[in-house]
């Protein structure tokens, strides 16, 4: 055993060197980072520090932005920006879980797809097709609707449709990676499949998948907002940018309604694809798809 | 293909039946339930009684023969609704897909000729823009500022609410106004069309110009372009009809992915924009939780992705030289 | 004396790269007479290749200085039309693969168009055709005025070699520059390629700077040949000198790699050791870490070309040696 162990070292495959700032960390895609990570201050720590309870009345209805009240407040008196902050809360968490989520199964999936082959592999990538052949919100409201709305659900919902992206990039990447050098040899001296697996195929083949991963964060963040802007998401009162939005809409007038929550989707999304973008540049991935 | 037009209906129906507790209410709806008479004869008609292997065949033949059910809200076959709404969707789409492809491939272009340049970030930005804007929210918001403030551009509708459609022929109102010479409703249908093309359009820009300027990048690093250069070809030629011919090919394949991206598109800014298409329509049905609806819309959205697939493979093997004579 | 068409001098190329300025092209002068055909030998990385292109100004991220003269016109600095007016028309270029050279989805016809129209924008649809079809004659294509409607691929590499020599002398040029145009290609194919060239040249009066690793190809095709290393050429002699008394100690060990049909040879010899890094060069003579004859002093300072006999040769040791002769 301890042969192998050492064998294994020997020709363990190649890290990347890392030193200082990565290359693709500047400009709109570290501005991005910073977005994000302010994002993520806020959803962690706003219930301490706005003045307004995002579910009370606390001021006059219908009220246009002030020093008072930064975006007005809506038609129930509520403060639209402290709304805003709060929408954080859902969001981002519900996004953050169903990439992780779906990353997860996607991998088991196409780890096992591409590494194993053979029968299994082509029923897994047959359900992969079929479930990739919908436009994902289309299935995605079909599902909440038939489980009911919810967030929960809507979550559960995002997963079932998002999984196989990463299935089929994991599994592309597993065939190419596997047909290498180190692997080939790894296997040859009798390293187990599964320690291959793991050992050598996964962390080569990983980096599309993660690279993907950032760039969909956006989308599903988009796509929790899209859900709950229809009704199957999020409900009102509860303080979600897609639900607000929906509120805003009905106020049509009064314009900082629905934009102080639009402005915030815009931002998370444009902060997540900038950065998608500049990894995509720099690690060469194709977009899923 | 026909496989995967089997596997999509499966899917929808393990998606119908994944409604907790009992099938009967997405059919019927729950205020039904209490009715014994229509409780039985939905049983009837979709065999409930029986086993689940047999209903998924009832389904299928069902769907064989164009039975999607009755929507709760419209009373009507779902079919019908679908085909009453297709008309507006594919209208909007299709302003939609080729704006947002010209527009795409102009920006592409220019970001990868002036690649890292002034005009490269700017056209990164407007692509970018176009992929993280809430489509729903950018309607609001347009509409507010051409419509409500500005009073440019109409409000929402496919036209005037005080005017008549005109009589349908193909069901694009921009077509069939000019069939019956009503060159008022034909101006009218196009002012319609502007903000809600544009919201569409917009993320078809995103993706487009995206991989136009990664592959011409791709391109210019071949050695026919270099050749085309040393040949003292112009800078346009040598982009023109030499790269951008090549660099086009993966934006045929992306088409189809941009098709799906339209509808999903079309789902919101339908319903900002009141345009009654089959996305107003899905989206009505999840607010009513009009389950056959959706499930047909569904259905509908996933053969149509099938078909663009097929077509962009056709189309490719057309553009292909290597793959048409092989 | 005549005036050369192409004139180089003291051409410098420099490539800025993360590790620091990369001195592919250090200081060329050369000479190309109408008509005649000189060859530019060295290995991978010796920058004939890069000189070729900065001659023609397709290098956009590369430092060019120096001077490169065609005719009376001053191509280094010069600005987009006027390289574009020379590109092509006056001198025109051959590059090594063929398989790439062409555009895959545009048929051969209509890139040979594209580079009529270029320098020829009064030529109609029709001429181009017509023209296109004699061409394709000319470099002795089968079968042209069908071949002409083909795409690339559906050619074999010779053939796509022999469209892009059509495609390159299409608007009568006097200069053509071939960039290893035979490497990429089936050794019963290359002499046919070689020998198309130099029928052309002699029917055309073409003057042909053959770049090239391989001396083989050099002997039957050139008239004087230059002996790059290090972005500096080492050697220049005529062909027939060269071959019988190479000079510099690399051109002999290029020669010595040449597989030879008088003497029985069991394994073809190559030179030792890497060509150094252009952005990293060694002090002193650049070939000196791999010189088989190298002396102490050879690391000291980089020797310049000095006339030797018929030649032209930069090392410390031979012109060191033409001073003992002299001295003698």
């Amino acid at each position: 055993m301890t042969h192998v162990n050492s064998a294994t070292d020997v020709i363990a495959p190649p890290r990347r060197l890392r030193k200082g700032r990565p290359e693709w960390l500047r400009g709109p895609a570290l501005v991005g980072v910073i977005a994000i990570v302010a994002w993520v201050l806020v959803a962690l720590t706003v219930p301490w520090w706005t003045p307004y309870d995002p579910l009370a009345s606390v001021g006059d209805r219908l009220v246009g932005p002030s020093l008072k009240h930064l975006m007005g407040t809506d038609q129930l008196g509520r403060d639209v920006f402290t709304r805003t902050l709060w929408g954080s809360r859902t969001s981002l968490p519900v996004a953050f879980v169903v990439i992780v989520s779906s990353v997860i199964l996607g991998t088991l999936v196409g780890a096992v797809s591409g590494f194993f082959g053979g029968w299994i592999d082509a029923v897994l990538m047959r359900f992969v097709d079929i479930t990739m052949a919908f436009p994902p919100i289309l299935l995605a409201m079909a599902i909440t609707a038939s489980l009911g709305p919810g967030v929960r659900n809507a979550l559960i919902a995002m997963v079932l449709v998002w999984w196989p992206i990463y299935a089929r990039l994991l599994r592309a990447q597993v065939i190419a990676v596997k047909q290498r050098e180190y692997v080939e040899s790894a296997e040859a001296i009798g390293v187990k499949r599964f320690t291959i697996l793991r050992r050598y195929v996964l962390p080569m083949a990983y980096t599309p998948v993660l690279v993907n991963a950032t760039m969909d964060f956006g989308q599903v963040v988009l796509l929790t907002a899209s859900l709950s802007f229809i009704g199957l998401g999020a409900r009102p009162p509860s303080p979600e940018w897609g639900a607000m939005i929906t509120e805003g809409a009905t106020q049509f007038y009064s314009w900082w309604i629905a934009t102080a929550p639009g402005l915030a989707i815009l931002m998370v999304v444009l902060a997540f694809n900038y950065l998608g973008d500049a990894l995509r540049d720099s690690f060469d991935v194709k977009a899923g798809l | 293909m026909p496989f995967l037009l089997f596997g999509i209906a499966s899917i929808v129906f393990l998606v119908s039946r994944l409604t907790p507790g009992d099938p009967l209410v997405t059919i019927v709806g729950e205020r039904n339930l209490n009715n014994p008479e229509i409780v039985a004869a939905a049983k009837a008609r979709w065999g409930l009684d029986q086993s689940v292997l047999t209903q998924y065949g009832h389904y299928m033949k069902n769907l064989l023969h164009g039975d999607m059910g009755t929507s709760f809200t419209t009373r009507e076959p779902v079919v019908h609704d679908l085909w009453l709404r297709l008309p507006a969707t594919l209208e909007l789409t299709i302003y939609a897909l080729f704006g947002g492809v010209i527009v795409g491939v102009t920006l592409g272009v220019l970001a990868a000729r002036h690649r890292n340049k002034f005009i490269d970030h700017i056209a990164r930005f407007f692509a970018l823009m176009g992929s993280s804007l809430p489509a729903f929210w950018a309607g609001l918001l347009l509409l507010y500022v051409f419509y409500a403030r500005l009073g440019w551009l109409p409000g929402p509708g496919r036209i005037d609410p005080r005017g008549v459609a005109p009589d349908k022929v193909t069901g694009f109102y921009t077509v069939d106004s000019l069939l019956q010479g009503d060159f008022a409703l034909f101006k009218d249908s196009v002012m319609h069309l502007i903000l809600p093309a544009t919201v569409l359009g917009w993320g078809v820009v995103g993706i487009v110009s995206r991989l136009v300027r990664a592959s011409l990048l791709d391109e210019f690093s071949m050695d026919y372009v270099r050749v085309g250069r040393a040949m003292g070809l112009r800078e346009r030629t040598v982009v023109n009809q030499h790269a951008l011919r090549n660099a086009l090919l993966p934006t045929i394949t992306i088409v189809a992915f941009t098709f799906a991206f339209l509808l999903t598109g079309a789902v919101l800014t339908e319903t900002v924009f009141s345009w009654p298409g089959v996305g107003s329509y899905a989206v009505d049905a999840s607010r009513n939780l009009d389950y056959p609806a959706i499930i047909g819309v569904t259905l509908l959205g996933g053969t149509a992705f099938l078909l663009t697939n097929l077509f962009s493979d056709i189309a490719y093997a057309f553009a292909d030289p290597r793959i048409r004579l092989s | 004396m005549a005036e050369p068409v192409l004139s180089l001098r003291d051409l410098r190329v420099t490539f800025p790269t993360p590790a620091g300025p990369a001195r592919a092209v250090r200081g060329i002068d050369l000479d190309v007479m109408a008509g005649e055909s000189v060859a530019v030998v060295g290995e991978s990385g010796s920058g004939k290749s890069v000189t070729m292109l900065a001659t023609l100004g397709l290098l956009p991220k590369a430092e060019v200085s120096g001077s490169v003269r065609y005719n009376d016109t001053e191509l280094v600095g010069a600005d987009v039309d006027t390289l574009r007016s020379v590109r092509g028309r006056r001198i025109s270029m051959v590059f090594q693969d063929p398989m790439t050279s062409l555009n895959p989805v545009l048929t051969i016809g209509k890139q040979m168009a594209l580079v009529m129209k270029a320098h020829q924008p009064e030529l109609s649809k029709k001429d181009c055709r017509s023209k296109a079809v004699d061409l394709l004659h000319q470099v002795a294509i089968p079968q042209a005025a069908r071949r002409i409607d083909a795409y690339p691929h559906e050619l074999s590499g010779g053939m796509r070699q022999r469209v892009m020599i059509a495609m390159s002398i299409a608007n009568d040029p006097e200069v053509l520059i071939a960039d290893e145009p035979t490497t990429a290609l089936d050794v019963t194919v290359q002499a046919q390629i070689m020998e198309l060239l130099q029928t052309l040249r002699v029917e055309k009066n073409l003057a042909l700077v053959l770049i090239t690793h391989d001396l083989g190809v050099v002997a039957g095709s050139a008239d004087r040949v230059a002996v790059m290393y290090a972005g500096r050429i080492v050697e220049r002699s005529p062909v027939r000198d060269l071959f019988a008394d190479p000079q510099h100690p690399y051109s002999r060990a290029l020669l010595e790699c040449l597989p030879r049909l008088d003497q029985k040879q069991e394994v073809v010899s190559s030179i030792g050791g890497t060509p150094p890094n252009p952005a990293d060069l060694p002090t002193g003579c650049p070939f000196a870490p791999r010189c088989p004859m190298a002396l102490p002093s050879c690391t000291q300072a980089e020797p310049t070309l000095v006339r030797f006999r018929t030649s032209e040769v930069a090392c410390n040791i031979v012109s060191g040696g033409d001073r003992a002769e002299a001295q003698a």
